[in-house]
């Protein structure tokens, strides 16, 4: 048993999970990929791992956000105002 | 064109809009701004200075150095790229002196760093391979077996932080501004000055790593 003519192999399509998710890839491409996809569990697994990156990458943007302390804000703004008069 | 009456100045994410407050020296203008990228700059300039002290310092010129240049900003770019651009130049002269590696020198060599592929060669069957060469010798694991507690757990979110910040400084400025920050590929290349390209090689590259990080934890642990 051989893979399809037109397959990708599965060690370039997971160079392509990116191009993909951005959709950046031609339409050609893509829907070889997807039918890649349907047809083989290990890729699939390879997409929902990096889903899985991008949110857990994204939480850990939302947890990692320095405020600005209250006092440094009032400071800010103040030199605003001080540029905005000055104009 | 400007917006002469808006009674509450809360959102200010139109861009002209937010300019023209600024001129006109709308404070509440500034303080959105203030409120709404003061995180994630921090996090940019702490790429390229040793502390979060000086972070706070590179963050700090450049609000200043914003209200200097707000009057002779032509708009020709969003106002997230000019102010990324203002931040980077400070944190990059900034870091020259501290004598950190610096992302961008140039693309080509950003890209020459690890040129390595998500997965390692093993993981396929070789050119060779009578049936089906170059695909799976070993599948990846199904992660649905996580639990999305462990997914968003602390322990996890601490790992990919530690991934990321082992990555090479271009995959890791890129992997930053787009998964944490959520910029989009265009607003990386325009403040970068990469190609799509080379912005998307050097992002899943990052995350690449971070994935193998995060199968060698899942994995291991199971």
């Amino acid at each position: 048993m051989t893979p399809p003519a037109d397959d990708f192999p599965c060690n370039e399509l997971v160079e392509l999970v990116t191009d993909y998710l951005d959709g950046a890839m031609g339409a050609d491409d893509a829907r070889r990929l997807e039918e890649h996809l349907t047809a083989c569990p290990g890729c699939a697994s390879v997409l929902e791992q990096f889903r899985i990156v991008v949110r857990v990458n994204g939480r850990l943007g939302e947890a990692d956000v320095r405020r600005l302390p209250d006092g440094e804000r009032d400071a800010l703004l103040q030199a605003f105002r001080n540029s905005s008069t000055a104009r | 064109m400007g917006l002469p009456c808006r009674p509450m100045s809360t959102d200010f994410t139109d861009d002209a809009a937010l300019v023209d407050a600024l001129r006109a020296g709308d404070e509440a203008a500034f303080g959105w701004m203030l409120d709404h990228y003061h995180g994630s700059l921090h996090r940019t300039a702490r790429m390229y200075v040793a502390t979060d002290a000086h972070a706070d310092e590179v963050v700090q010129e450049t609000w200043l150095a914003v209200l200097q240049a707000i009057d002779r900003f032509e708009q020709r770019s969003s106002v997230k790229t000019w102010l990324y651009r203002i931040l980077m130049n400070i944190a990059r002269t900034r870091g020259v002196r501290e004598a950190r590696s610096i992302p961008f020198s140039s693309a080509s060599n950003a890209l020459d760093e690890g040129a390595d592929s998500t997965f390692a060669a093993d993981r396929f069957r070789p050119p060779g391979d009578a049936d089906w060469p170059g695909h799976w010798a070993s599948f990846p694991l199904d992660w649905e077996h996580q639990l999305e507690s462990r997914v968003l757990a602390g322990e996890t979110m601490a790992l990919v932080a530690g991934a990321i910040e082992r990555l090479p400084p271009a995959q890791r400025e890129v992997l930053t501004l787009r998964d944490l920050d959520g910029w989009s590929s265009t607003e990386v290349c325009n403040a970068l000055g990469v190609t799509e390209t080379n912005q998307r090689v050097l992002l899943h590259r990052g995350r690449a790593k971070v994935r193998t990080a995060l199968e060698s934890y899942f994995e291991g642990t199971a």
